[in-house]
């Protein structure tokens, strides 16, 4: 028998992790999902769609003002509580882990809502995987970009070739038990301060 | 054991009286108590409590009546917990627009930050407005079970309005209230330093009044710990507060305000300027753009009992519960709330110290008009001044009649 698709309101400041959690909602058959990136205004906001589901992120400083709308009947149609509050301990830490909550209105059956939680975790977990892959490949390029400014000042103010530069980068590093880019860091630090008239 | 055997995970929001949590790791304090303390900024209350429930933090910096909501049942997510320390007395202020503040100086309000004053002002101003028809004044607090919300109220209440009727009151995050303010979305709003100095600072609104003038030497945030935790490792536990004691000291110290300011302005605490954090530390406090006042007893870390847990505190947060109808005061929940605060771990973890503590688990509150000497095991101890700004008394032993007669007034 056919049920009546879940209106579901997904609060999130981040546009993107929003359209990507907004995205997997509709392929498990979701066509009714609101995304909210700002809160303003979020009271006429909630009474316009109605939601059975609240899907929030955890960075979300509003959160103490949407769940005390929550609490108050007028605020909202139906009297909504927190998912977790009726869910297992696992799915809790999960959630919490990933960084996301979820409110339901009262009476909607735990195991219509399990899936949306689960898929907003999985989904949470994807963008944060996704974000500090991004950040890990931003600073090894910037690390790069580091021993090759270091291997420029050697070869100026000592006349050395690439290879000798970055080997003499790679030797220090080893004796001092650090990264190379630490060591160009401390070496181009170094050149500025030692030639202020440089292109630091 | 050579290094720090206990590894304790406290969360905290970015606010001045975070100090004692701040300086406890910054300082070294927990470190020569044996504590590996990691510290975790967070962006909400709700954020803390979920995290202590589902065990990633074993304490936080929580405002004082949220573990008793939270053991009331009163709060979604709501592990158990108790308080075996508090984190210091006084630092919040409530602060107005200035388009207010111009309709209340009209109506005989003067910045001097008394209560009683400003509060009949306001109530001028409100009736004023509802003859003209306009919209009730909104205000802002940080969280329903907060002592921002019952020092407002009760301010407000104690002046002739009231604060479900007269006014709307809203919760919002203490940093975006400033900006609220200049942007016109509230009038005015009670939170905790650094954030009224923040809106003088930038020129949205001026001081109206104090906690400390509302209610003086009154409770605002506590040390919740996961009840479970606590019993578990309760040597964890007396670690921990041995070492929020040397800090509250070292907060103290007049010598090292500057250096406290310096430490909690940094990104990683509350991250705003060090000039907007001196205020609430020293108790002068810019009120407007041309006036600054000097505020006894502001914020209070370590002085006149200010890190105990008072049974009597947490029984005047319930009895405030009760009469916003937050609960339903009965036998059984007010002996909740009163279970809640355990000055038991605190005396049992301070008394190797040897340091001042007190020998009775709760007070009459509001009782003491002068600096009082009081019994107390070890050194000597002086607590209050106390005093309500209305001048009545809570005495805990009479908890039915106080909470019979608040609810009385309101009916009026």
């Amino acid at each position: 028998m056919p049920r009546a698709s879940l209106a579901i309101l997904v609060i999130d400041e981040n546009r993107i992790r929003a359209s990507i959690i907004e995205a997997g909602l509709r392929e498990a058959g979701h066509d009714n999902v609101a995304l909210v990136h700002d809160v303003t205004g979020i009271a006429r906001r909630i009474a316009e769609i109605n939601p059975d589901v609240i899907v929030i992120d955890l960075e979300n400083p509003n959160r103490d003002m949407l769940e005390n709308m929550f609490q108050l009947s007028r605020a909202v149609k139906r009297p909504i509580a927190m998912f977790v509050d009726r869910s297992d301990q696992a799915s809790i830490e999960a959630a919490v882990e990933a960084g996301v909550s979820a409110y339901v209105v009262d009476g909607l059956k735990q195991e219509r809502v399990k899936p949306i939680l689960d898929m907003a975790i999985s989904r949470f977990n994807a963008f944060a995987r996704l974000a500090r892959e991004l950040e890990e490949a931003r600073s090894e390029l910037a690390d790069r970009k580091l021993v090759e400014r270091a291997k420029g000042i050697l070869m100026k103010s000592r006349g050395m070739t690439e290879e000798a530069a970055y080997a003499l980068l790679r030797k220090t590093a080893m004796n001092q038990n650090r990264k190379i880019a630490e060591i160009a860091q401390s070496l181009v630090t170094a050149a500025g301060l030692l030639e202020p008239g440089d292109d630091a | 054991m050579s290094e720090a055997p206990y590894e304790i995970a406290a969360g905290f929001m970015p606010l001045l009286d975070s100090a004692l949590v701040v300086a406890a790791h910054e300082k070294g304090f927990a470190e020569a108590e044996g504590v590996a303390l990691k510290l975790v900024r967070e962006t909400s209350w709700a954020n803390i409590r979920d995290r202590l429930a589902v065990g990633h933090f074993q304490v936080a910096h929580v405002l004082a009546p949220m573990p008793i909501a939270c053991n009331l049942g009163l709060t979604p997510l709501a592990a158990r917990s108790v308080v075996p320390m508090a984190l210091g007395l006084g630092g919040n202020a409530v602060t107005v627009a200035n388009a207010l503040w111009q309709a209340m100086a009209g109506h005989g309000a003067v910045p001097d930050l008394g209560p009683r004053a400003a509060g009949e002002a306001l109530r001028a101003v409100v009736r004023e407005r509802g003859r003209q028809g306009l919209p009730p004044l909104r205000f802002a607090v940080v969280h329903p079970h907060s002592g921002h919300n019952y020092d407002l109220r009760y301010w407000l209440a104690a002046c002739g309005i009231d604060p479900d009727r007269a006014v709307e009151i809203v919760i919002l995050p203490p940093p975006l209230m400033a900006d609220a303010l200049g942007s016109g979305v509230v009038d005015g709003y009670c939170v905790g330093e650094p954030w009224n100095t923040a809106a003088v600072m930038l020129g949205t609104g001026r001081i109206a009044t104090v906690k400390a003038k509302i209610w003086r030497s009154s409770p605002e945030k506590v040390l919740a710990a996961d009840a479970r935790w606590a019993e578990a490792a309760p040597e964890a536990l007396a670690a921990l507060l041995r070492a929020l004691y040397r800090s509250a000291e070292w907060c103290a110290d007049p010598a090292n305000r500057q250096e406290l300011a310096a430490i909690l302005s940094a990104s990683a605490y509350v991250g705003r300027p060090a000039e907007w954090l001196m205020p609430a530390l020293t108790g002068r406090l810019a009120i407007g753009p041309d006036a600054a006042m000097a505020v006894e007893d502001f914020f209070v870390p370590q002085a006149r009992g200010a890190t105990f847990p008072w049974k009597s505190h947490a029984l005047w947060f319930y009895s405030q519960m009760a009469r916003w109808g937050q609960v339903l005061h009965t036998p059984a929940n007010a002996a909740v709330a009163r279970e809640t605060y355990r000055p038991d771990l605190y005396r049992a973890a301070l008394k190797p110290l040897g340091v001042a503590l007190p020998g009775a688990n709760a007070k009459v509150e509001g009782a003491l008009t002068r600096p009082t000497p009081v019994g107390s095991a070890g050194a000597s101890l002086i607590l209050g001044p106390d005093g309500f700004f209305d001048g009545s008394l809570f005495d805990p032993d009479d908890l039915d009649a106080y909470i019979a007669a608040q609810g009385a007034a309101e009916a009026v």
